[in-house]
């Protein structure tokens, strides 16, 4: 990699950047945690897709189509 | 609300809770972030056209206090997003297509735009040029509002449904025109409206962290030359959102013009409206819009509702029995009672079930399903109405949007008003001998623009209601079948998670305001 050559500078810009962060490194912390709760707890134990764990793959729209129907006919026979 | 094919009646209740919440407070980070965005621009712009170090550091001051704010905002969007799979599953599915497009260009942009730009702002001082530096200072502030642009394109489209075709066979609204969905007037407007509404927060943000310093007798000479910047911006984008704010108004007549009549507790509607300034309504009740002439106690500006949506005084303006009852159009068409609208959207439910049957039946010849499509596709305007019981139920919650709408117009004037009392102390007194009590207004005009940011957005969500979809999908149709319990358990949970990174971005920001520019 060529020292004074784009793919340098950029990785040069990055590398450099990081290693001397002050606030930056509290902030990058912060941002990470976030990331973990948000990703690996909310979503795999609190947000499944309802329609992957309720409805057959490839027939979500017969899941969807009978919520949809049902919903309005209980509603209008009540 | 048994009757929904058991679904749980809270469970529609703790999910919107839930969504508002999340919401709410990905929109504290979001207006600061853009508003920041353009007063840093303004002040890396003096040092680049001025090469003075002192405008470097008001720039990198600022630039550091967006950082704080950027990151701590990071990701609370995606939330929303966990939430319609999990929570609104049939709107989810329902919208998909039309959904896909914008957050997935939203997402590419914010990734790459962002993530490239804002390294080369925090990183790039010493390793870029001043010219290319002021560029991705810029683009940064530009990549975050292209972001908020396909956000807002997608929330104006459940408002204003354009550019789509609904396909019976998938369930789901698809695209027939990106161009309609994505340069929507109503997505123009709400743009217009929300970004500018932005810059007013960052720049009463920055007025008050400068007044904080005047105060404190410190910064002075960064205090002045931001408020300067800071004032500016505020008074322009308060002006422009006043303009843009009447022109989202009249799109909001057209289209969704309950909406309107519950901002305005317009019960019975006609020409030369006037709107009203204050009247007595119970916060905590409907109001008896069938039986009451118009709002107890109500002092109103002659015309100005009329001019407001119409931009005639004596436009025509509905009110709410207008539109439950039908009414005819100034231009002749008639609108559809909420009743005939109901009667429309049972047969088009009707001849959805119908065509699906027909369709995946192996004794049809196609004749039935496409007899069924047709009945579908004159009714599909009114599908939503299939799932409304009794007329009354598309009448959202009007005390919420009556005074939520006051609130933002009220704190948008007094932020004209206030930025002009700074502008005055700059440039015909000095500011930095003002009266105490202009700085402190100054601090409390924080929380204040934040509630009226806030009200807007409880205006144009909660006058929507019941509809996830306008006319199309209301809220009980749009939900997953699941019980209220996980819903409690994680509404909680973000309660708690919201609450502690608050705090916590409030403690640094308030610890790099305390420790000042680094020069």
């Amino acid at each position: 990699m060529k020292k004074n050559g784009f793919w340098h500078r950029a990785f040069d810009l990055y590398y450099d950047g990081f290693r001397s962060m002050t606030l930056g490194k509290v902030l990058w912390a912060v941002i990470l945690i976030k990331l973990f709760i948000i990703f690996v707890v909310l979503k795999v134990f609190f947000f499944p897709n309802f329609l992957k764990e309720n409805a057959e793959e490839g027939a979500e729209s017969e899941y969807v189509a009978t919520e949809l129907i049902q919903r309005s006919t209980n509603l209008n026979t009540y | 609300m048994e009757f929904l094919y058991n679904l749980d009646d809270s469970m529609i209740e703790w999910s919107r809770a839930q969504f508002a919440l999340t919401a709410i407070y990905h929109w504290l980070f979001v207006p600061l972030t853009l508003g920041l965005a353009v007063i840093m621009g303004i002040a890396e712009t003096c040092y680049y056209r001025t090469k003075k170090p002192f405008w470097k550091d008001v720039a990198k001051f600022w630039q550091k206090l967006f950082g704080v704010n950027f990151a701590m905002g990071v990701a609370t969007g995606i939330i929303l997003e966990f939430e319609f799979g999990t929570n609104w599953s049939n709107y989810s599915w329902f919208v998909g297509d039309i959904f896909g497009a914008p957050l997935a260009v939203e997402g590419i942009v914010a990734f790459f735009m962002e993530s490239t730009f804002v390294a080369v702002m925090f990183f790039g001082w010493k390793k870029v040029s001043a010219g290319f530096h002021l560029a991705a200072t810029w683009l940064t502030g530009l990549g975050a509002t292209i972001s908020a642009w396909w956000i807002l394109v997608a929330n104006a489209w459940m408002q204003c449904p354009v550019g789509c075709a609904f396909n019976p066979d998938t369930m789901r609204n698809e695209m027939v025109s990106f161009a309609e969905v994505a340069l929507s007037p109503f997505a123009i407007d709400k743009f217009c409206h929300t970004v500018i509404s932005a810059w007013i927060i960052g720049a009463v943000f920055v007025v008050a962290v400068c007044c904080w310093y005047l105060l404190k007798g410190r910064e002075q000479k960064l205090a002045v030359e931001s408020l300067k910047i800071a004032a500016i911006v505020g008074l322009v984008a308060s002006v422009g959102a006043a303009l843009t704010g009447h022109q989202s108004a009249a799109r909001v007549a057209e289209v969704q013009p309950m909406k309107l009549a519950a901002m305005e507790a317009l019960y019975n509607g006609g020409t030369d409206q006037s709107l009203t300034g204050i009247a007595l309504i119970n916060p905590f009740a409907q109001p008896d819009y069938e039986n009451e002439a118009e709002a107890p106690l109500k002092i109103a500006v002659p015309y100005a509702l009329s001019i407001l949506a119409t931009n005639d005084p004596h436009g025509y303006v509905a009110g709410i029995n207008d539109i439950l009852n039908g009414y005819t159009k100034p231009d002749g068409t008639v609108e559809l009672s909420v009743d005939e609208k109901i009667e429309r959207g049972k047969k088009a439910i009707a001849a959805l079930a119908a065509y699906r049957q027909a369709k995946f039946a192996s004794s049809d010849d196609g004749s039935t399903a496409a007899a069924q499509l047709q009945v579908l596709q004159e009714n599909m305007p009114y599908f939503g109405y299939g799932y409304i019981r009794d007329k009354s139920e598309v009448v959202p919650f009007v005390p919420i949007n009556f005074y939520a709408f006051r609130v933002m117009v009220g704190v948008g004037c007094l932020l004209i008003l206030f930025f002009m009392v700074v502008l005055f102390f700059l440039y015909k007194k000095d500011i930095t001998a003002a009266p105490k009590w202009l700085h402190w207004t100054a601090i409390v005009m924080v929380p204040l623009a934040y509630v009226a940011s806030e009200c807007g957005w409880l205006v144009a969500e909660f006058g929507r209601q019941p509809w996830t979809i306008q006319d199309m999908l209301p809220t009980w149709a749009s939900v997953s079948n699941l019980q209220s319990a996980s819903v409690i358990v994680t509404f909680f949970i973000f309660l708690v998670l919201f609450t502690t990174m608050l705090a916590v971005e409030i403690n640094i920001l308030l610890k790099q305001i305390k420790k000042g520019p680094e020069s």
